[in-house]
C-alpha cells in the first residue's frame, strides 16, 4: 500500500500538470508544463464548459475534446473538475484541456475564451416543471454570468441550464448592466427539441432521422415548445392524430426521460449530444462558413416579445440573421399565441430576478 | 487544418498497398517484417481520420468535419436526399449490447456508439433500472440505430439475442489506493454470470472486456465458454486500447508530435507493471533517453491510478475509457464489415509468448483475431526486454488466478 507522502507527492504531481501556472513543481522538470506542448492544439477555437463535471457536462466535455474545432478547452466546476480533466486529459486528440475548480478559479476559466457553454445547474426530478428549478439555477447563472462580462465579455455563449426561457434573459439583464451585451452572442440552446423532432418525425415517417429537418420554434419548456410540422424538411404532410400526437411528444420528450430515469436525473446524454451539434455550428460560423443555420433562442423582433427561439444564421459576430416565422397553419397559429402566453411569463420572470 | 489531415485519410493509407499485401500472407504468426514503418498501412482511428473520411465509418460522422471544402460536399450530399424513396440506411448494420450500460462507463460510451453509423440496433443491459432511463435520453438523438433498455437477471437473456458484440463494462470500480487486482473478488462473479449468459444467447459473438482486472476477466470469460463449450479464441478481447491512446497522448506531449500522427504499441496486460509501451516502436520514429523511457513507462503504467486518485473517491477514467472502447469497437465492426487493414493492440488468446493470453498487435477480420502480430516483439531494446521479463510472474499469476476461480465454481 501506498504511504500518504507518495500519495500527496502524485497528487501534487498531477496538480502541477493540471494547473500550468503552479511553478513549485520543481522536482520533475522535464514534466513541466513549458516541455509538454502538445502540438494538436494548431488553429481551433477556445471553449469553456461551465458545470464540466456535471451530468451533461461530462460527456459534453468528452465529445468537445474529440472535435477537430477545438483547439483549448477548459472545464470548470465547483467540484471534481480536476478528476475529470485528468480522464479527459488522457484522450489522444488535438484539444488541449485544462481544469479549473471553485469559484475563484473562474477569471482564469474564461479568460480569452471563444465560446462559453453553460450547463452549470441542478436538475429535474419526477414531478418537477423546469419552472420549478429557476430559484437556485437563476443564481447560478447570474454568477457565471458576471464573470463572462468581466472576462471574456466577447465570447459566444451558449446557454443550456434550465429554464432556459428565463434564465437567457437573466443572461441579457446581467450583461446590459455591466454594458457588454451583445445580443448577437447569447442564445440559448433549444437543439435538443430539435434533435427530440428529428427522431420522431423520422419514426413516423420511417426514414433516417438523420435526413429529418423540422424547425421548432418558440422557447425551451412545455407549450413553448412549438415543432412546425408543416415546414419540415423533406415536405411531408401529417394527419391530425399525427400533429397532435407529435407535438404533445416533442413537447414532453425532456419529462418522458425525467420520469424513465425515475430520479436518477434528466436527459444529459442526449442533451449533450444536442449542444455539441450547436457548439460545433457556432464554431462553424465563427471560423465564416457560410450557410450555417440551426434553431437557438435569442434576442429578437419577429414577435412582440423580446426574445424568442427561431431558425438563426450563424457567422463571425454569432447571430447574423434571424429568420422569420414563415408560413404556419391553423394548428401552429393556435399553438404560437398559447406558447407566447407562457414564455411572456417566463420571460418576465427572468427579467424581474435581475431588476428587483 | 482539413489538408493535413486529407493526408491521412483512409484513402490515402491504400498506397502503401504493397507492405499490406506482404502482411495478408498466409502466415500470420511470425511475419518478419525489415523496417520499423510496418504499419503504415493501418487505419487508425483518430478522431480527426475519421472526420476526413467521406465515407461514414465514424460516429462522428459527417457533420462534425470543420473544412469548408468538407461542409460543402455534405451540403452537396445533403441536396440528393430530396429524391422520393429513401429508408434508413445505415451504412452497416451491426447489433451491440453493453452490459453494465448505466454505470460510469456505460453511459458515455451507449451515446458514442450510439451516434455511430455503423450500429442498426444497441442493446443497453444494466441490474440498475435506470438503465431504462438512459434508454429513453439516448433514444432521442437523431440517429439511425434503435436502442433498448433491458434491467434485472430476468431480461439478460434478451438483451444478447443474435447480438455482433457484446461489451461488458460491469463491476465496481477502484477507489483511491485501490490496484485493479483488488477488484476481483466481486468483479470475478459479475464476469462470469455474465459471460455465462452470452454463451448460452450470443455465442457466436465478439466479446470486448472492460470490467477490471482484465489480466483475470479475460482468462474467467475463456474457461466459462470452454465449460460450456462454445469456446472461440478469436472472439474474446480484453480491452487495452486506453492504454494505447494514454500512451500516444503523452509521447505527443513529450517530444512536441501533433498527437494525431503518433502510434505507439502496448503489449503484456492491463495493470500495473504488466503495461509495456514498447516506445522503441513508435510511429513516427523519435529517440527517447533512458530517463525518458522511464519515466514515460511508469506514467503510463500508473495512469489509471493517476485519474483514481484525482477523482478522489468519485471514480476511476470514465470518458477516456469511454472513447478508447468507441474507437476499439468501430474498428472490430469495421473488420467485421470486411475491411482488410485493421490493426489494433489487445489481450487476447495468444503464442507469441509463454503465457496463455497476452496483449499485442493484432490484425482484425470477419471471425475476430485473424492474426497475431508476433513481429513486433522482435529487436526489443534491453529495457524493453527486462521489463517483459519481469511482467510476466505477474501476468501468469492474474491469468491463473482468473482459470482456478472458474475451476473451483465448476467443482463446487
Amino acid at each position: 500500500m501506498k504511504t500518504t507522502a507518495e500519495a500527496n507527492q502524485r497528487i501534487a504531481r498531477i496538480a502541477a500538470h493540471l494547473h500550468p501556472t503552479n511553478f513549485q513543481m520543481e522536482e520533475s522538470s522535464s514534466l513541466r508544463p513549458a516541455n509538454c506542448r502538445s502540438k494538436g492544439a494548431g488553429p481551433g477555437f477556445k471553449v469553456a464548459i461551465l458545470g464540466a463535471a456535471g451530468g451533461i457536462g461530462q460527456p459534453l466535455s468528452m465529445l468537445m475534446k474529440m472535435n477537430p474545432l477545438v483547439s483549448v478547452l477548459h472545464l470548470y466546476d465547483v467540484v471534481n473538475t480536476l478528476g475529470v480533466m485528468a480522464d479527459i486529459s488522457h484522450m489522444d486528440t488535438g484539444a488541449v484541456v485544462r481544469g479549473f475548480l471553485g469559484q475563484q478559479q473562474l477569471e482564469n476559466a474564461l479568460t480569452g475564451m471563444d465560446l462559453v457553454i453553460i450547463p452549470a445547474g441542478v436538475p429535474r426530478k419526477p414531478g418537477m416543471t423546469r419552472d420549478d428549478l429557476f430559484n437556485i439555477n437563476a443564481g447560478i447563472v447570474k454568477t457565471l454570468c458576471e464573470g463572462i462580462a468581466k472576462y471574456c465579455p466577447k465570447a459566444i455563449v451558449n446557454l443550456i441550464s434550465n429554464p432556459v426561457n428565463s434564465t437567457v434573459p437573466i443572461a441579457a439583464e446581467v450583461f446590459r448592466k455591466s454594458g457588454t451585451y451583445d445580443p448577437r452572442r447569447l442564445l440559448g440552446v433549444t437543439m435538443l427539441d430539435v434533435v427530440r423532432a428529428n427522431t420522431f418525425v423520422a419514426e413516423v415517417l420511417n426514414i433516417d432521422p438523420r435526413e429529418v429537418n423540422v424547425p421548432v420554434i418558440g422557447g425551451h419548456a412545455g407549450v413553448t415548445i412549438l415543432p412546425l410540422l408543416s415546414q419540415v424538411k423533406p415536405p411531408s404532410t401529417f394527419t391530425r392524430e399525427e400533429t397532435e400526437y407529435l407535438t404533445t411528444r416533442i413537447q414532453n420528450g425532456g419529462t418522458e426521460v425525467v420520469e424513465a430515469k425515475a430520479g436518477a436525473g434528466s436527459a444529459t446524454l442526449s442533451m449533450a449530444y444536442a449542444a455539441v451539434k450547436f457548439a460545433e455550428a457556432c464554431l462553424r460560423g465563427l471560423s465564416g462558413d457560410a450557410g450555417v443555420i440551426e434553431c437557438a433562442f435569442v434576442d429578437s423582433q419577429v414577435t412582440e416579445l423580446p426574445f424568442f427561439a427561431t431558425k438563426v444564421r450563424l457567422g463571425r459576430n454569432g447571430v447574423e440573421e434571424i429568420f422569420p416565422l414563415g408560413p404556419l397553419n391553423e394548428y401552429e397559429r393556435a399553438g404560437l399565441e398559447k406558447a407566447k402566453e407562457e414564455l411572456a411569463a417566463s420571460i418576465q420572470k427572468g427579467v424581474a430576478f435581475i431588476r428587483k | 487544418m482539413a489538408a493535413t489531415w486529407a493526408t491521412l485519410s483512409i484513402g490515402s493509407t491504400f498506397s502503401f498497398l504493397p507492405r499490406a499485401a506482404a502482411m495478408q500472407q498466409p502466415q500470420p504468426v511470425g511475419v518478419k517484417l525489415a523496417t520499423s514503418n510496418t504499419f503504415t498501412s493501418f487505419c487508425r482511428l483518430k478522431a480527426a481520420t475519421w472526420v476526413n473520411c467521406e465515407m461514414e465509418s465514424s460516429f462522428l460522422g459527417r457533420e462534425s468535419n470543420s473544412a469548408p471544402r468538407h461542409s460543402f460536399a455534405q451540403r452537396a450530399q445533403k441536396q440528393k436526399v430530396w429524391s422520393p424513396q429513401y429508408r434508413v440506411q445505415p451504412q452497416a448494420s451491426f447489433k451491440v449490447a453493453i452490459l453494465g450500460a448505466a454505470g460510469g462507463i456505460g453511459q458515455p460510451l451507449s451515446l458514442l456508439i450510439k451516434m455511430s453509423p455503423l450500429v442498426s440496433t444497441l442493446y443497453l443491459y444494466d441490474i440498475a433500472a435506470h438503465v431504462k432511463g438512459v434508454a429513453a435520453d439516448l433514444s432521442h438523438c437523431n440517429t439511425p440505430s434503435q436502442v433498448l433498455g433491458f434491467t434485472g437477471t430476468s431480461q439478460l437473456a434478451n438483451s444478447l439475442k443474435r447480438v455482433d458484440v457484446v461489451v461488458i463494462t460491469a463491476g465496481v470500480t477502484a477507489k483511491p489506493g485501490m490496484t485493479r487486482a483488488d477488484l476481483f473478488s466481486i468483479n470475478a462473479i459479475i464476469v462470469k454470470t455474465l459471460v455465462e449468459a452470452v454463451a448460452d444467447n450470443c455465442p457466436g459473438a465478439l466479446i470486448h472486456m472492460i470490467s477490471n482486472p482484465v489480466n483475470s476477466t479475460v482468462p474467467i470469460a475463456a474457461e466459462v465458454m470452454k465449460q460450456k463449450g462454445v469456446y472461440d479464441p478469436k472472439k474474446l478481447f480484453g480491452i487495452t486500447t486506453l492504454d494505447v491512446v494514454l500512451v500516444n497522448t503523452f509521447v505527443a506531449q513529450k517530444k512536441n508530435l501533433k498527437v494525431v500522427d503518433v502510434d505507439v504499441p502496448v503489449v503484456g496486460g492491463h495493470d500495473g507493471i504488466t503495461i509495456l509501451p514498447l516506445l522503441s516502436k513508435t510511429r513516427p520514429s523519435v529517440s527517447f533517453t533512458d530517463e525518458e523511457v522511464l519515466e514515460l513507462t511508469v506514467r503510463i503504467q500508473n495512469a489509471g491510478l493517476e485519474v483514481v486518485e484525482a477523482k478522489a473517491g468519485a471514480g476511476s477514467a470514465t470518458l477516456s475509457m469511454a472513447y478508447a472502447e468507441a474507437r476499439f469497437l468501430e474498428s472490430s465492426l469495421r473488420a467485421l464489415d470486411g475491411d482488410e487493414s485493421v490493426y489494433e493492440c489487445s489481450f487476447v488468446q495468444s503464442d507469441v509468448t509463454d503465457l496463455p493470453f497476452f496483449a499485442s498487435r493484432v490484425k482484425l477480420g470477419k471471425k475476430g483475431v485473424e492474426a497475431v502480430i508476433s513481429s513486433e516483439l522482435q529487436g526489443l531494446t534491453e529495457f524493453e526486454q527486462k521489463a517483459l521479463l519481469a511482467l510476466k510472474p505477474e501476468l501468469k499469476a492474474s491469468i491463473e488466478k482468473g482459470v482456478t476461480f472458474v475451476q473451483k465454481q465448476a467443482a463446487a
